[in-house]
Protein backbone atom coordinates (compact mmCIF):
# COMPACT_ATOMS: atom_id res chain seq x y z
CA UNK A 1 0.00 0.00 0.00
CA UNK A 2 3.17 2.07 -0.21
CA UNK A 3 1.82 4.95 -2.64
CA UNK A 4 -1.36 5.32 -0.72
CA UNK A 5 -0.26 5.62 2.44
CA UNK A 6 2.07 8.22 1.78
CA UNK A 7 -0.69 10.16 0.98
CA UNK A 8 -2.71 9.61 3.73
CA UNK A 9 0.59 10.48 5.91
CA UNK A 10 0.04 13.18 7.98
CA UNK A 11 -3.76 13.36 7.54
CA UNK A 12 -4.71 11.89 10.36
CA UNK A 13 -2.59 14.91 11.99
CA UNK A 14 -4.61 17.41 9.89
CA UNK A 15 -7.63 16.66 11.20
CA UNK A 16 -6.82 17.05 14.53
CA UNK A 17 -9.17 15.36 17.73
CA UNK A 18 -10.32 17.36 20.35
CA UNK A 19 -8.28 18.32 23.04
CA UNK A 20 -10.72 16.14 25.51
CA UNK A 21 -11.13 13.47 23.69
CA UNK A 22 -10.40 10.42 25.91
CA UNK A 23 -12.46 7.27 25.41
CA UNK A 24 -11.97 5.79 21.78
CA UNK A 25 -14.52 3.34 20.88
CA UNK A 26 -14.63 0.49 18.10
CA UNK A 27 -17.73 -0.85 15.77
CA UNK A 28 -16.50 -3.23 13.07
CA UNK A 29 -18.30 -3.29 9.71
CA UNK A 30 -17.66 -7.19 8.40
CA UNK A 31 -18.38 -8.43 4.50
CA UNK A 32 -17.11 -9.75 1.32
CA UNK A 33 -14.99 -8.47 -0.85
CA UNK A 34 -16.52 -5.63 -2.98
CA UNK A 35 -19.60 -5.31 -0.68
CA UNK A 36 -19.78 -1.82 0.30
CA UNK A 37 -17.45 -1.76 3.55
CA UNK A 38 -15.41 1.01 3.13
CA UNK A 39 -18.28 3.13 1.02
CA UNK A 40 -19.66 2.35 4.44
CA UNK A 41 -17.02 4.08 6.46
CA UNK A 42 -16.16 6.96 4.18
CA UNK A 43 -20.18 7.95 4.04
CA UNK A 44 -20.15 8.73 7.85
CA UNK A 45 -16.33 8.86 8.98
CA UNK A 46 -15.32 12.94 9.35
CA UNK A 47 -12.15 11.86 7.64
CA UNK A 48 -11.74 10.77 4.88
CA UNK A 49 -11.11 6.67 4.98
CA UNK A 50 -7.47 5.70 6.32
CA UNK A 51 -5.55 2.46 5.45
CA UNK A 52 -2.69 1.06 7.53
CA UNK A 53 -1.65 -2.61 8.36
CA UNK A 54 -1.30 -5.32 10.38
CA UNK A 55 1.89 -8.06 10.94
CA UNK A 56 1.10 -11.18 11.83
CA UNK A 57 3.83 -13.72 12.91
CA UNK A 58 3.46 -17.14 12.79
CA UNK A 59 3.20 -17.22 16.32
CA UNK A 60 -0.33 -16.05 16.03
CA UNK A 61 -1.16 -18.28 13.12
CA UNK A 62 -2.21 -21.12 15.52
CA UNK A 63 -3.62 -23.82 14.37
CA UNK A 64 -4.09 -22.33 10.69
CA UNK A 65 -2.40 -24.38 7.65
CA UNK A 66 0.68 -22.42 7.12
CA UNK A 67 1.73 -24.25 3.87
CA UNK A 68 -1.24 -21.51 2.37
CA UNK A 69 1.07 -18.56 3.37
CA UNK A 70 4.07 -20.74 1.67
CA UNK A 71 7.74 -20.37 3.08
CA UNK A 72 6.78 -16.76 4.71
CA UNK A 73 6.61 -17.10 8.37
CA UNK A 74 5.06 -13.10 8.27
CA UNK A 75 2.55 -11.82 6.17
CA UNK A 76 0.54 -8.13 6.79
CA UNK A 77 -3.40 -7.44 6.22
CA UNK A 78 -4.55 -4.15 5.74
CA UNK A 79 -7.88 -2.65 6.67
CA UNK A 80 -9.41 0.96 6.08
CA UNK A 81 -10.93 3.25 9.30
CA UNK A 82 -12.80 6.17 9.77
CA UNK A 83 -13.34 8.15 12.38
CA UNK A 84 -16.68 9.91 14.00
CA UNK A 85 -16.79 12.38 17.16
CA UNK A 86 -19.64 11.77 18.95
CA UNK A 87 -19.22 14.47 21.77
CA UNK A 88 -16.26 16.21 23.85
CA UNK A 89 -15.34 12.44 25.29
CA UNK A 90 -16.09 9.77 23.30
CA UNK A 91 -14.37 9.38 19.65
CA UNK A 92 -16.45 6.30 17.38
CA UNK A 93 -13.75 4.24 14.97
CA UNK A 94 -15.29 2.17 12.22
CA UNK A 95 -13.34 -0.60 10.97
CA UNK A 96 -13.93 -2.32 7.66
CA UNK A 97 -12.80 -5.77 7.82
CA UNK A 98 -13.29 -8.64 5.13
CA UNK A 99 -15.55 -11.61 6.50
CA UNK A 100 -14.49 -14.49 4.46
CA UNK A 101 -11.11 -14.81 4.91
CA UNK A 102 -8.79 -16.88 6.45
CA UNK A 103 -7.19 -14.29 8.78
CA UNK A 104 -11.11 -13.80 10.47
CA UNK A 105 -9.38 -14.77 14.10
CA UNK A 106 -6.70 -11.56 13.41
CA UNK A 107 -9.51 -9.69 12.71
CA UNK A 108 -10.73 -10.79 16.59
CA UNK A 109 -7.64 -9.85 17.91
CA UNK A 110 -7.59 -6.48 16.52
CA UNK A 111 -10.89 -5.85 17.30
CA UNK A 112 -11.24 -7.33 20.60
CA UNK A 113 -13.13 -4.64 22.80
CA UNK A 114 -15.43 -3.87 19.91
CA UNK A 115 -19.22 -2.30 20.99
CA UNK A 116 -20.49 -4.61 17.64
CA UNK A 117 -20.77 -5.01 14.70
CA UNK A 118 -22.52 -4.52 11.01
CA UNK A 119 -22.17 -7.68 8.50
CA UNK A 120 -23.14 -5.72 5.37
CA UNK A 121 -24.67 -8.01 2.67
CA UNK A 122 -24.71 -8.53 -0.96
CA UNK A 123 -27.83 -10.25 -1.89
CA UNK A 124 -26.13 -11.48 -4.90
CA UNK A 125 -23.62 -13.09 -3.05
CA UNK A 126 -25.31 -14.07 0.37
CA UNK A 127 -22.74 -16.87 0.61
CA UNK A 128 -19.97 -14.24 1.80
CA UNK A 129 -21.38 -13.50 4.80
CA UNK A 130 -22.02 -16.45 6.33
CA UNK A 131 -18.37 -17.21 7.57
CA UNK A 132 -18.48 -13.63 9.17
CA UNK A 133 -22.08 -14.58 11.07
CA UNK A 134 -21.11 -17.90 11.97
CA UNK A 135 -17.74 -16.30 13.49
CA UNK A 136 -19.34 -13.45 15.34
CA UNK A 137 -21.36 -15.86 17.22
CA UNK A 138 -18.74 -17.82 17.91
CA UNK A 139 -17.16 -14.95 19.91
CA UNK A 140 -20.53 -14.00 21.00
CA UNK A 141 -19.66 -10.13 19.19
CA UNK A 142 -23.01 -8.36 18.97
CA UNK A 143 -24.27 -8.01 15.58
CA UNK A 144 -26.86 -6.54 13.18
CA UNK A 145 -26.96 -7.40 9.42
CA UNK A 146 -27.54 -4.52 7.02
CA UNK A 147 -28.20 -5.46 2.87
CA UNK A 148 -26.49 -2.52 1.02
CA UNK A 149 -29.28 -2.73 -1.47
CA UNK A 150 -27.64 -2.82 -4.81
CA UNK A 151 -30.33 -4.71 -7.16
CA UNK A 152 -34.14 -3.15 -6.31
CA UNK A 153 -36.36 -4.88 -3.51
CA UNK A 154 -35.72 -8.75 -3.99
CA UNK A 155 -35.11 -10.93 -2.48
CA UNK A 156 -36.81 -9.47 0.81
CA UNK A 157 -35.54 -8.76 4.39
CA UNK A 158 -37.01 -12.24 5.55
CA UNK A 159 -35.73 -14.09 2.82
CA UNK A 160 -32.52 -12.98 3.67
CA UNK A 161 -32.96 -13.55 7.28
CA UNK A 162 -33.82 -16.99 6.63
CA UNK A 163 -31.06 -17.70 4.17
CA UNK A 164 -28.64 -16.33 6.37
CA UNK A 165 -30.34 -18.18 9.33
CA UNK A 166 -30.12 -15.27 10.97
CA UNK A 167 -31.70 -15.24 14.28
CA UNK A 168 -35.10 -13.46 14.32
CA UNK A 169 -33.68 -11.08 17.85
CA UNK A 170 -30.95 -10.01 15.86
CA UNK A 171 -31.83 -6.76 13.51
CA UNK A 172 -31.59 -6.61 9.65
CA UNK A 173 -31.84 -3.59 7.76
CA UNK A 174 -31.69 -2.29 4.31
CA UNK A 175 -29.71 0.32 3.47
CA UNK A 176 -27.40 2.63 0.76
CA UNK A 177 -23.70 2.37 2.10
CA UNK A 178 -23.32 5.57 -0.30
CA UNK A 179 -25.43 7.63 1.43
CA UNK A 180 -24.51 9.36 4.85
CA UNK A 181 -28.25 9.00 6.49
CA UNK A 182 -28.46 5.40 5.68
CA UNK A 183 -24.97 4.78 7.05
CA UNK A 184 -26.12 6.66 9.86
CA UNK A 185 -29.08 4.41 10.51
CA UNK A 186 -27.40 1.25 10.41
CA UNK A 187 -25.34 2.20 13.04
CA UNK A 188 -27.99 3.73 15.05
CA UNK A 189 -29.71 0.09 14.80
CA UNK A 190 -26.50 -1.72 16.29
CA UNK A 191 -26.19 0.78 18.87
CA UNK A 192 -29.95 0.53 19.97
CA UNK A 193 -29.71 -3.06 19.58
CA UNK A 194 -26.75 -3.61 22.01
CA UNK A 195 -28.44 -0.82 24.16
CA UNK A 196 -31.06 -3.59 24.43
CA UNK A 197 -28.35 -6.60 25.30
CA UNK A 198 -27.01 -4.47 28.23
CA UNK A 199 -30.14 -3.07 29.61
CA UNK A 200 -29.68 -1.24 32.88
CA UNK A 201 -29.98 -4.59 34.36
CA UNK A 202 -26.68 -5.10 33.99
CA UNK A 203 -27.01 -9.13 33.05
CA UNK A 204 -24.93 -9.97 30.45
CA UNK A 205 -26.65 -12.04 27.66
CA UNK A 206 -25.82 -13.72 24.64
CA UNK A 207 -26.87 -11.89 21.65
CA UNK A 208 -29.77 -14.62 21.04
CA UNK A 209 -31.57 -14.92 24.56
CA UNK A 210 -32.83 -11.79 24.02
CA UNK A 211 -34.65 -12.74 20.94
CA UNK A 212 -38.38 -12.35 21.68
CA UNK A 213 -37.66 -8.88 23.56
CA UNK A 214 -36.17 -6.98 21.45
CA UNK A 215 -38.68 -4.40 18.87
CA UNK A 216 -38.91 -5.60 15.26
CA UNK A 217 -36.25 -4.76 13.68
CA UNK A 218 -38.15 -3.23 10.24
CA UNK A 219 -40.82 -1.06 12.43
CA UNK A 220 -37.60 -0.03 14.42
CA UNK A 221 -35.84 0.87 11.76
CA UNK A 222 -38.65 2.67 10.18
CA UNK A 223 -39.53 4.40 13.91
CA UNK A 224 -35.43 5.23 13.70
CA UNK A 225 -36.03 6.87 10.26
CA UNK A 226 -38.37 9.20 11.44
CA UNK A 227 -36.74 10.17 14.59
CA UNK A 228 -33.13 11.41 12.87
CA UNK A 229 -34.53 12.66 9.55
CA UNK A 230 -33.99 16.40 10.71
CA UNK B 1 -7.19 -5.61 1.76
CA UNK B 2 -6.24 -9.51 0.95
CA UNK B 3 -3.14 -10.80 2.93
CA UNK B 4 0.20 -10.14 1.52
CA UNK B 5 3.59 -10.97 2.22
CA UNK B 6 5.36 -8.28 4.41
CA UNK B 7 9.04 -8.88 2.12
CA UNK B 8 6.55 -6.40 -0.01
CA UNK B 9 6.68 -3.93 2.13
CA UNK B 10 10.57 -2.53 3.73
CA UNK B 11 11.67 -5.40 6.57
CA UNK B 12 14.68 -3.72 7.05
CA UNK B 13 12.98 -0.52 7.73
CA UNK B 14 10.62 -2.35 10.21
CA UNK B 15 13.51 -4.24 11.47
CA UNK B 16 15.93 -0.75 11.87
CA UNK B 17 12.85 1.00 13.15
CA UNK B 18 12.07 -1.41 15.83
CA UNK B 19 15.78 -2.77 16.80
CA UNK B 20 13.98 -5.96 16.25
CA UNK B 21 12.19 -6.22 18.74
CA UNK B 22 8.38 -7.21 19.65
CA UNK B 23 6.25 -6.27 22.22
CA UNK B 24 5.71 -9.70 23.33
CA UNK B 25 2.31 -10.55 25.18
CA UNK B 26 2.36 -7.42 27.33
CA UNK B 27 0.99 -4.84 25.34
CA UNK B 28 -0.83 -1.56 26.48
CA UNK B 29 -2.57 -0.37 23.63
CA UNK B 30 -5.56 -0.69 21.84
CA UNK B 31 -5.98 0.06 18.11
CA UNK B 32 -8.22 3.12 19.62
CA UNK B 33 -6.02 4.37 22.48
CA UNK B 34 -5.64 7.80 22.47
CA UNK B 35 -1.89 8.71 22.83
CA UNK B 36 -0.89 12.28 23.82
CA UNK B 37 2.38 13.86 23.59
CA UNK B 38 3.61 14.71 27.33
CA UNK B 39 6.93 16.77 25.89
CA UNK B 40 8.48 18.23 22.96
CA UNK B 41 11.05 16.28 20.94
CA UNK B 42 14.38 16.11 22.07
CA UNK B 43 17.28 16.73 20.00
CA UNK B 44 18.98 13.47 18.32
CA UNK B 45 15.32 11.66 18.66
CA UNK B 46 14.41 8.79 16.42
CA UNK B 47 12.72 10.50 13.71
CA UNK B 48 9.78 8.22 14.03
CA UNK B 49 9.45 9.17 17.42
CA UNK B 50 9.68 12.84 16.76
CA UNK B 51 6.88 12.25 14.34
CA UNK B 52 4.85 10.66 16.44
CA UNK B 53 5.39 13.89 19.87
CA UNK B 54 4.25 16.36 16.62
CA UNK B 55 0.94 14.32 15.55
CA UNK B 56 0.01 13.47 19.14
CA UNK B 57 0.02 17.07 20.70
CA UNK B 58 -3.76 16.95 20.62
CA UNK B 59 -4.78 13.06 21.10
CA UNK B 60 -4.32 10.65 18.30
CA UNK B 61 -5.41 6.79 18.02
CA UNK B 62 -2.83 4.37 17.76
CA UNK B 63 -4.64 3.11 14.39
CA UNK B 64 -4.01 6.83 13.16
CA UNK B 65 -0.41 6.47 14.22
CA UNK B 66 0.27 3.44 12.25
CA UNK B 67 -1.58 5.09 9.23
CA UNK B 68 0.04 7.89 9.25
CA UNK B 69 3.56 6.86 9.56
CA UNK B 70 3.03 3.87 6.77
CA UNK B 71 4.00 1.85 9.45
CA UNK B 72 1.99 -1.36 10.55
CA UNK B 73 0.31 -1.37 13.93
CA UNK B 74 2.32 -3.67 15.99
CA UNK B 75 5.70 -1.74 14.95
CA UNK B 76 3.82 1.77 15.90
CA UNK B 77 2.77 0.18 19.24
CA UNK B 78 6.96 -0.78 19.67
CA UNK B 79 7.39 3.36 19.17
CA UNK B 80 5.05 4.08 21.56
CA UNK B 81 6.19 1.58 23.93
CA UNK B 82 9.55 3.49 24.00
CA UNK B 83 7.57 6.77 24.54
CA UNK B 84 4.93 5.35 27.03
CA UNK B 85 8.80 3.83 29.51
CA UNK B 86 10.34 7.67 28.96
CA UNK B 87 7.01 9.41 30.01
CA UNK B 88 7.22 11.45 26.53
CA UNK B 89 3.52 10.11 26.01
CA UNK B 90 0.20 9.36 27.91
CA UNK B 91 -2.41 6.55 26.85
CA UNK B 92 -5.86 7.16 27.20
CA UNK B 93 -7.38 4.03 26.92
CA UNK B 94 -10.83 2.67 25.28
CA UNK B 95 -13.35 2.06 27.82
CA UNK B 96 -14.66 -1.57 26.46
CA UNK B 97 -12.97 -4.66 27.26
CA UNK B 98 -13.16 -8.29 25.67
CA UNK B 99 -15.82 -10.56 26.11
CA UNK B 100 -17.97 -7.83 27.92
CA UNK B 101 -20.65 -5.76 26.81
CA UNK B 102 -20.26 -2.19 26.51
CA UNK B 103 -21.60 0.29 29.42
CA UNK B 104 -25.20 1.28 29.06
CA UNK B 105 -24.76 4.38 29.87
CA UNK B 106 -21.85 4.59 27.59
CA UNK B 107 -24.11 3.23 24.77
CA UNK B 108 -26.45 5.75 25.46
CA UNK B 109 -23.68 8.52 25.08
CA UNK B 110 -22.68 6.56 21.69
CA UNK B 111 -26.40 6.74 20.49
CA UNK B 112 -26.95 10.46 21.36
CA UNK B 113 -23.44 10.92 19.66
CA UNK B 114 -24.73 9.56 16.50
CA UNK B 115 -28.34 10.46 16.50
CA UNK B 116 -26.79 14.35 16.36
CA UNK B 117 -24.53 13.83 13.23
Amino acid sequence: MGSRNSDQAGLAARSPLRKTASHGLKIVVVGGFGVGKTTMVGSVSEIKPLSTEEVMTEASVGVDDNSRVGQKSTTTVAFDFGRITLDQRNVLYLFGAPGQDRFWYLWDQLFSGSLGAVVLVDTRRLQDSWYAIDRLEYHQMPFIVAVNRFEGPTPTLEQVRDALSVDAGIPLVDCDARQRESSKLVLITLVRYLTSLSGPQDAPHPPGSLAMSVPDPISDYSSSAEETAL
Amino acid sequence: MSPRSVDRESPDRLYTVTGGRTLGDDDPFDLVSLVVSEREPAPGMQSEHVRILRDCQSPMAVVEISAGLALPVSVVKILLRDLLDAGSITVRRPVAKRAQLPDHDMLKQVLVGLQKL
